[in-house]
């Protein structure tokens, strides 16, 4: 792939990247999340279409316009979502949309025949006639893989792959992978987690902010220099910040554990303290259980095991309004799908957490004069740009959409922020006044625990800054200390020496 | 390389009131010409079978009061479905809920014993509450289950009408009804007073009018009707709220199921006097309530004018399977496409097409 730029509204995902896959080789893709990884392999198989560049398959320029052209070339696919239809059985997923049948009739007897071939020769071994959705995460993604072998793929994409799966799971498509690459075929690899790249692939390239850094040959480099060409080299830039002024205890986590939505620990003997005016930031690659302790802290999710104390207050699975009712904000990481109303006014959705509370309330009534003139206030304050205060909240843009949210959340003066990538996706100047608006919050006192993906957020706003890989604490850091390089090595789950666990 | 078309289809931002009344008339306008081919098709022409049904529900005073009586029952539905679809609770059983309170009043009606003046006012607050409870049990499925809300409530409306047959059949068959399946007459004190010689039982209807404005009024102005709406729009952000999505959807059904019982009281006090077969004392009107209050786009005040434009429909219905001789479904033709046709249109509503006349 030769100057391949792409351009989103606002963000150049992909900035005129050079990259070289050899046949029959193993290579990963290695970047933070919003590298462009993702986007580069997506105008790979045709999902996109470049803004400029070139795509070069041994040797000559082709055009792939949509997936199909890109499986006429013999490249394949595997999304980090399977693409599978949960109620059709392993054999019915793998021959859907290759026209091979008879006119209207299939012909069952030779794809089976041919995926038994392909079963036994790669040691996928999944029960063709089984329904997918009785099939766990790891054989689901076989079937995936199966799927693209069917139709004859010779460069394999697989976009994050072991995110969904158990370590052992892991072990074993690893297997497969490198059987598959003996017979010949190549594989991109995407994925953000470092030992993966040590322990798979042949050469790494390593994106950042969609422009590639490198590209190496996997056994002339190390996990810490990798770590270091991820996050990026230059210096961190810190925001103008006054000491901390470290107030009491106000939150208490000890031993929590949780389960994720598929019932897999998610959160395991996790403690820490959070302390008026000082921001804990909560750094990790996702899926970690980030999310979880977000949810937990806010009542959204049920503790295992475990204590959560709010100023000296048991808050241990009370409801989310109690917790709410108690003096926590949360500023939710899908802004739109759980922080908004869409189809509700600006009005309505800024009173969203206190329209039980007077002066919003009235006995059974809600008093919209107040809320008109709280939403007036709250535009201003955090300069929110709607059309008026009665339109929908659809209409705002990304950026006024988190000023909304945060203006609602922090109207109650709260105790506790919990803030989870609350600048993902926004624009530098909104990312640079929630950051600000944050600042605020703890020169104000609150203690903010803010769960962030991105290194560069947590290292120039945090106090302290939690390490967390799998569920686990890592280790907590002091910002003032804390190198990029080393929490880098610690969010791919590497232990830090000397660290108490 | 964009290929340079005439015209192009965008998706609106913001939908503006007038944008919907005006695809909503045409939605209904679609459905007359679709369903005027059907008549043709009978050997009928539409237009005559349209002028009758105008001149039959509005051209003359029997007419009119027809097919205010029938607007009667839709409105009292239609209001309690725009709650419940409000909070996205798919309510088909209007039907059932509705049989459930002719039920509850023919029970008070007989049976009660009640002194004359308590009659009425007990059987709509029994009527209401056996309304509400045959829409609570889909309500605590779904809930609690998450068992498919139109499914149970659908299912919901078989199981009271057969309770109704087995009733008129079986316990409660009128000693004096001569071996019809039918329960007694009610007692004087326990039907609804009319308007002079039509069947409008003022009573019901002036209870459907304030039950659509305080509807109104719950909606858009009290704390219940915000949470209705938030759990509606989006059950997640309404759990990010604290907002209990159980006792919300409870809260609609008993609301929504009560104003369907409502509805039962009024058609057997003030229509039958009596409990009859099912398909006497509602005719649909649980059915047709579910297009009445997506016609009215879910706004309560609003079904006060689609019940009574489904009343046009109803008893126009009437007058042209008496004067031409159709076969009675015809009615049910009309709805079906009528909702056909608004639920096509709730897509497309989005959308705006716009023309460019630039030739290359």
């Amino acid at each position: 792939m030769r100057g391949i730029v792409k351009r989103f509204p606002g963000v150049v995902a992909s900035d005129g990247v050079n990259l070289g896959v050899r046949q029959g080789e193993i290579h990963c893709l290695l970047g933070e999340n919003g590298a462009g990884k993702t986007t580069l392999m997506r105008i790979l198989y045709g999902l996109y279409q470049p803004d400029s560049g070139e795509i070069l398959l041994a040797g000559k320029p082709v055009k792939i316009t949509s997936p199909s052209v890109a499986l006429a070339h013999r490249i394949g696919m595997i999304h980090q979502h399977f693409r599978l239809v949960s109620t059709l059985s392993v054999e019915e997923n793998v021959i859907l949309g290759v026209n091979e049948g008879m006119g209207p009739f299939l012909r069952l007897g030779k794809t089976r025949k041919r995926i038994a071939a392909i079963t036994d020769e790669y040691g996928l071994s999944v029960d063709p006639k089984a329904k997918v959705w009785q099939l766990s995460v790891g054989q689901q993604q076989r079937v995936e893989i199966i799927k693209a072998l069917y139709r004859e793929a010779d460069i394999l994409i697989m976009d994050e792959p072991t995110s969904v799966l158990t370590p052992q799971e892991v072990d074993q498509l690893f297997a497969t992978l490198r059987t598959l690459v003996d017979d010949g075929l190549t594989i991109v690899f995407i994925t953000h987690k470092l030992n993966e790249v040590m322990q798979v692939s042949d050469r790494v390239t390593v994106l950042r902010q969609g422009k590639l850094v490198a590209t190496l040959p996997t056994s002339q480099t190390d996990k810490p220099s990798l770590a270091r060409l991820m996050v990026g080299r230059e210096v961190v830039f810190r925001l103008e910040k006054n000491p901390p002024q470290q107030g009491e205890k106000l939150l208490q986590v000890s031993r929590l554990h949780t389960l994720n939505d598929r019932g897999l620990p998610a959160l395991r003997n996790v403690s820490f303290e959070v302390y008026g005016g000082e921001i804990l930031s909560v750094a990790g690659v996702s899926g970690n259980g980030q999310t979880e302790l977000a949810e937990v802290l806010t009542g959204l999710r049920k503790a295992t095991s475990g204590r959560i104390l709010l100023g000296g207050k048991d808050i241990t699975n009370r409801s989310a309004r109690e917790i709410t009712d108690d003096g926590v904000a949360h500023v939710p990481a899908e802004r739109i799908k759980m922080g908004t109303v869409s189809n509700m006014s600006v009005r309505e959705n800024l009173i969203l957490k206190d329209y039980r509370h007077p002066p919003f309330s009235r006995g059974i009534f809600l008093n919209y004069k107040k809320a008109e003139a709280n939403a007036r206030r709250a535009m201003a304050e955090y300069q929110i740009a709607a059309p008026s205060d009665s339109s929908a909240a659809k209409l705002l843009s990304g950026g006024n959409i988190q000023r909304m949210v945060l203006a609602r959340e922090l109207s109650g003066k709260p105790r506790l922020i919990v803030a989870v990538h609350p600048t993902y996706g926004l624009d530098v100047g909104a990312t640079e006044q929630v950051r600000q608006v944050l600042l605020r919050q703890r020169e104000r006192g609150a203690a903010i625990l803010l769960i962030s993906e991105d290194l560069e957020e947590v290292m120039a706003l945090s106090d302290r800054i939690l390490v967390m890989f799998s569920g686990r604490v890592m280790g907590i850091l002091d910002a003032e200390e804390a190198e990029a390089g080393e929490i880098g090595l610690m969010m791919a789950g590497v232990q830090r020496e000397g660290v108490r666990r | 390389m964009k290929k340079p078309s005439l015209f192009r289809v965008e998706r609106r931002p913001t939908l503006p009131g007038h944008v919907v009344v005006l695809v909503s008339i045409l939605a209904i306008f679609a459905a007359l010409v679709a369903a005027g081919i059907f008549f043709q098709a009978y050997g009928i022409s539409a237009v005559r079978a349209y002028q009758l049904i105008v001149k039959g529900a509005l051209g003359s005073r029997l007419g009119l009061a027809e097919t205010v009586r029938r607007a009667i029952p839709l409105l009292l539905c239609g209001v309690g479905l725009t709650i419940a679809f409000r909070a996205l609770f798919w309510n088909i059983g209007a039907e059932g809920q509705l049989l459930l309170g002719a039920v509850a009043a023919a029970g008070v009606a007989l049976f009660s014993g009640l002194p004359d003046v308590l009659l009425l006012p007990a059987m709509f607050i029994a009527g209401f509450l056996a309304g509400a409870l045959w829409g609570l049990i889909p309500a605590v499925l779904k809930a609690r289950l998450g068992i498919n809300d139109v499914i149970t409530t659908l299912m919901m409306n078989y199981i009271a009408l057969y309770l109704v047959e087995w009733l008129i059949h079986g316990p409660w068959r009128g000693p004096t009804m001569r071996g019809f399946a039918y329960t007694d007459k009610f007692p004087s004190a326990a039907t609804l007073p009319t308007i002079s010689w039509t069947r409008i039982h003022w009573p019901t209807l002036l209870l459907g009018l304030a039950v659509a404005v305080l509807a109104y009024v719950l909606i858009t102005r009290t704390r219940a009707g915000f949470e209705i709406r938030v759990v509606g729009e989006n059950p997640e952000a309404a759990r990010f709220a604290g907002i209990s999505a159980f006792k919300t959807t409870l809260f609609v059904m008993i609301i929504s199921g009560g104003l369907a019982g409502l509805a039962g009281v009024g058609e057997a006090a003030g229509i039958h006097r009596m409990l009859l077969g099912p398909t006497s004392i509602s005719m649909g009107y649980g059915y047709t309530a579910i297009i009445v209050a997506w016609l009215a786009r879910r706004n309560p005040l609003a079904v006060i004018v689609t019940s009574l434009l489904f009343g046009v429909i109803m008893s126009g219905g009437d007058v042209i399977r008496v004067s031409l001789g159709l076969p009675f479904q015809v009615i049910n033709l009309f709805n079906g496409l009528i909702l056909f046709f608004l639920i096509g249109s709730e897509l497309l509503m989005h959308y705006k097409i716009s023309f460019s006349f630039r030739r290359r």
